[in-house]
């Protein structure tokens, strides 16, 4: 579990990126971060492996104040993707998965070897390996950014905006990726984006953000489609409805949550303000931020 | 041809290829003191580019002093330093050090900042430490201007080193001065032959060594790719010249 | 530094006989690197030929090419002429580098914009491509500049009066003040020389002006001018 408490965060040039920022973000759950550029995403994910350290307040990672951790063995600790991949261009795809193994004294043929069944993991085929990554499309590269995140198996994977600079198809086809990865390694995934339609998709909690690092609102998919807390979530939640994947459709006796497909993906019980969590989206029992974010108070709640 | 039958007479004597002033010890002079001059300079201008290229500090104090030193008539050094210390090889020696260290440290810190800013954040961010950031990533990344302000640094060396012939009994300098004083056409002709065939020998092995030491993965770009391994490669051999970052060495 | 005072006639006067030798130098190098440049810019194979020469040629010392010159282009060796068409070929070999950059770093696009709003080819390069490589070219310049006038210097070993003829009479005479007045002279007149650039280079490239980077158009850029 990672645990935010009132964390404010301004860069010496006085921007004030992060306001007053508190939230849980529950184990083996993907939380994601969603907002227009400029809200503080990057910056909220970074503070989570001290890439960014706060100006006040603090941050726990199961019980733990992180600003007490060797920020390096932290990040040795935590998987980190980011766009465009981030690879060490002079390494090839398999040392670049191997690193922080290696960087944690794995011997060298243990990590190539741990790495080469990464590839398999993450959908690569292994004759990639030996590569460099300019040798490699964009998809590509990407999937090897989240095997050499996946390395170390850590239980926290930071994902910022993984996906951003591949093309729509590919995409996808990576979206679908990281759910089955996710239902097979249940890891406590912090993914950031600026496209709702990958939040609802990715999600098991969703926190969208406006300027200054501020939760406009928080709660499953379902939640935020069926209860928009406000002009600014419905206007970002609603901006192409049409194309929207998971939308709300009001069948008489109470709203359901469907899929693009038109099926069924969850009952919404009981109506706002006091909804439960929909059937697609449960909340650990110990996040009370979900369900209660979606009413009058979008301030994320208190953790305990 | 006045120019090449005195060359080759001046150089064909064997006379000239033994002794204390014949031309295997001069030439072994001349790149025993090119050598040592660089080992000193670089142990100097290579950890301080390193620091100024990893933490950008200090940039702006570089720049300007490169660009002062490059204002500087290496001849006024010698000269001066000379008057200080005296005629002999010391005064050659510190003026050259004091020379050759611009390129190289212009070398360090260029190579480090043509390095992509995502590459050495996501090296953090994994949780490399800063040496480990420096040594497994910069370094690598960096060589090929590293080695191009060594490139520069020794061209620099090996023809100044060529004019404190004037100041000091050591050199195939030496032979330009000697003949200029004695007007012997073959032995000014000669000595500067021998110079030039130095330097662009020099040159030459540089140009490979630079070339070779371009991490694989940089150049391994399909070159179809334009997004990607053509232009990353391209801006780690040639700074922008607006940087000011030409490598730039007097004679 | 009395002797500094005492000699300001002879300072004046070797600056002079700099001047003489490095501003042809730096001219000439300019309108000598743009044809080459673009050559090597246009097309692939000259390219290759044409850069590997100037790099070849940029590596040879300047004391043995002083004397070898002489012999091959028939000068006599003190003679000014010598030294600058030397100080010119160097000026050359680091010109026509920065041309060949500065040509193929104008934006493809905005170069076939202009010939499909019908440029021609030759007016496409002086009224597209020039001007845009302007920069480029001008910081090119401004070290060849500063180094043509440190490398006339050089000359003095040979007997070519310049400043550095206060550096070989001043260590023969062990007159320290005549050494640190040579050096201090080249500086400045290497300073002014590059000020004289920056200051061209505004006049001719108003859109370079501080006050007009970016979106501010020339005609604003004008205005700014006009007003004080
Ligand atoms: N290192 C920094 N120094 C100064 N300002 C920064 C820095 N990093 C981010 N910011 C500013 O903080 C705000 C939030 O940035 P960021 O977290 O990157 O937003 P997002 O990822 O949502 O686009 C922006 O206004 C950005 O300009
Ligand atoms: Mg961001």
């Amino acid at each position: 579990m990672i645990e935010f408490r009132s964390v404010t965060k301004r860069f010496p040039d006085g921007t004030l990126a992060v306001d007053d920022f508190s939230l849980v973000l529950p184990s083996h759950k993907t939380t994601v971060f969603v907002g227009t550029s400029g809200s503080g995403k990057t910056t909220l994910l970074r503070m989570i492996n001290r890439m960014v350290d706060p100006t006040s307040g603090c941050i726990e990672i199961d019980g733990a104040d992180i600003s007490t951790l060797d920020p390096v063995k932290l990040r040795r600790g935590i998987g980190y993707v980011m766009q465009n991949s981030g690879l060490l261009p002079h390494r090839k795809v398999v040392d670049n998965v191997a690193t922080v193994p290696m960087l944690r004294g794995m011997p060298k043929k243990k990590a190539r070897d741990e790495a080469l069944a990464l590839l398999d993991t993450v959908g690569l085929d292994r004759s990639l390996a030996g590569r460099y990554p300019s040798q490699l499309s964009g998809g590509q590269q990407q999937r090897v950014g989240v095997a050499r995140g996946l390395a170390v198996n850590p239980n926290i994977l930071l994902m910022d905006e993984p996906f951003g600079a591949v093309d729509p198809i590919v995409r996808a086809e990576l979206q679908q990726e990281l759910l089955r990865l996710q239902r097979e390694l249940g890891k406590t995934v912090v993914f950031v984006t600026h496209d709702i339609d990958e939040a609802f998709l990715l999600g098991d909690q969703v926190v969208i953000l406006r300027t200054g690092g501020k939760i406009a609102q928080i709660g499953s998919p379902a939640e935020i489609l069926a209860n928009p807390v406000d002009e600014f979530v419905s206007t970002f939640v609603g901006a192409d409805r049409g194309k929207r994947s998971l939308h709300v459709e009001n069948h008489g006796d109470g709203d359901v949550v469907v899929d693009e497909t038109g099926r069924l993906a969850g009952v919404l019980v009981g109506a706002p303000p006091s909804l439960a969590a929909a059937a697609t989206a449960p909340f650990e029992p110990e996040s009370k931020a979900g369900p209660q974010g979606s009413g009058a108070s979008a301030q994320g709640g208190d953790p305990r | 041809m006045i120019f090449l039958s005195e060359t080759l007479a001046w150089l064909g004597d064997p006379a000239h290829w033994v002794g204390a002033s014949g031309i295997p010890t001069r030439l072994a002079q001349h790149l025993l003191f090119t050598l040592v001059t660089l080992v000193v300079a670089g142990a100097i201008a290579v950890p301080i580019g390193f620091v100024i290229g990893h933490t950008g500090r200090g940039r702006s104090v570089a720049v300007a002093t490169a660009g002062a030193f490059r204002a500087i008539p290496t001849l006024g050094l010698l000269t001066l330093v000379a008057l200080w210390v005296g005629i002999g090889l010391n005064a050659p020696f510190v003026a050259l050090t004091v020379l050759a260290i611009p390129p190289i440290l212009a070398g360090a810190y260029t190579g480090f900042e043509a390095i992509d800013r995502k590459i050495i954040d996501a090296a953090r961010a994994v949780g490399m430490s800063e040496l480990q950031i420096l040594l497994k990533v910069e370094l690598p990344l960096g060589l090929p201007l590293l080695i191009g302000g060594l490139r520069s640094a020794t061209l620099q060396v090996v023809a100044t080193a060529t004019l404190a012939a004037y100041i000091a009994d050591f050199g195939l300098g030496r032979y330009l001065f000697e003949g200029l004083r004695i007007r012997d056409y073959g032995e000014m002709l000669g000595g500067s032959v021998l110079v030039i065939v130095l330097a662009i020998v020099l040159e030459g092995v540089f140009a490979l060594v630079q070339k070779l030491v371009v991490p694989r993965g940089v150049t391994a770009g399909r070159p179809t790719d334009i997004r990607d391994g053509s232009s990353r490669s391209r801006a780690v051999m040639e700074p922008a010249i607006e940087e000011g970052n030409i490598n730039v060495h007097s004679k | 530094m009395t002797w500094i005072w005492s000699n300001l006639d002879l300072i004046w006067d070797r600056t002079f006989d700099h001047l003489v030798l490095s501003v042809p130098s730096i001219v000439l190098s300019f309108i000598v690197a743009l044809p080459f440049g673009w050559l090597a810019h246009r097309y692939r194979a000259s390219r290759a030929v044409i850069l590997t020469s100037v790099g070849l040629l940029y590596a040879i010392p300047s004391l043995p090419l002083f004397i070898v010159l002489p012999f091959i282009v028939g000068t006599s060796i003190r003679s000014p002429l010598n030294l600058i068409i030397a100080l010119t070929l160097y000026g050359v070999a680091l010109m026509v580098r920065v041309v060949a950059d500065g040509l193929g770093a104008v934006d493809r696009d905005v170069r076939q914009s202009a010939t499909a709003v019908g440029f021609s080819g030759w007016t496409v390069f002086w009224q597209v491509e020039l001007p845009l490589a302007g920069p480029v070219l001008l910081a090119g310049l401004r070290v060849v500049a500063v180094s043509t006038v440190s490398l006339a210097t050089v000359g003095a070993v040979i007997g070519a009066q310049s400043l550095g003829s206060l550096f070989t009479d001043g260590i023969q005479r062990g007159i320290q003040a005549e050494i640190i007045a040579g050096i201090i002279a080249t500086v400045l007149l290497a300073l002014a020389l590059d000020g004289a650039l920056v200051l061209l280079g505004r006049l001719l490239m108003p859109w370079t002006r501080p006050s007009a980077i970016g979106t501010v158009s020339r005609t604003s850029a004008a205005l700014a001018e006009a007003t004080p």
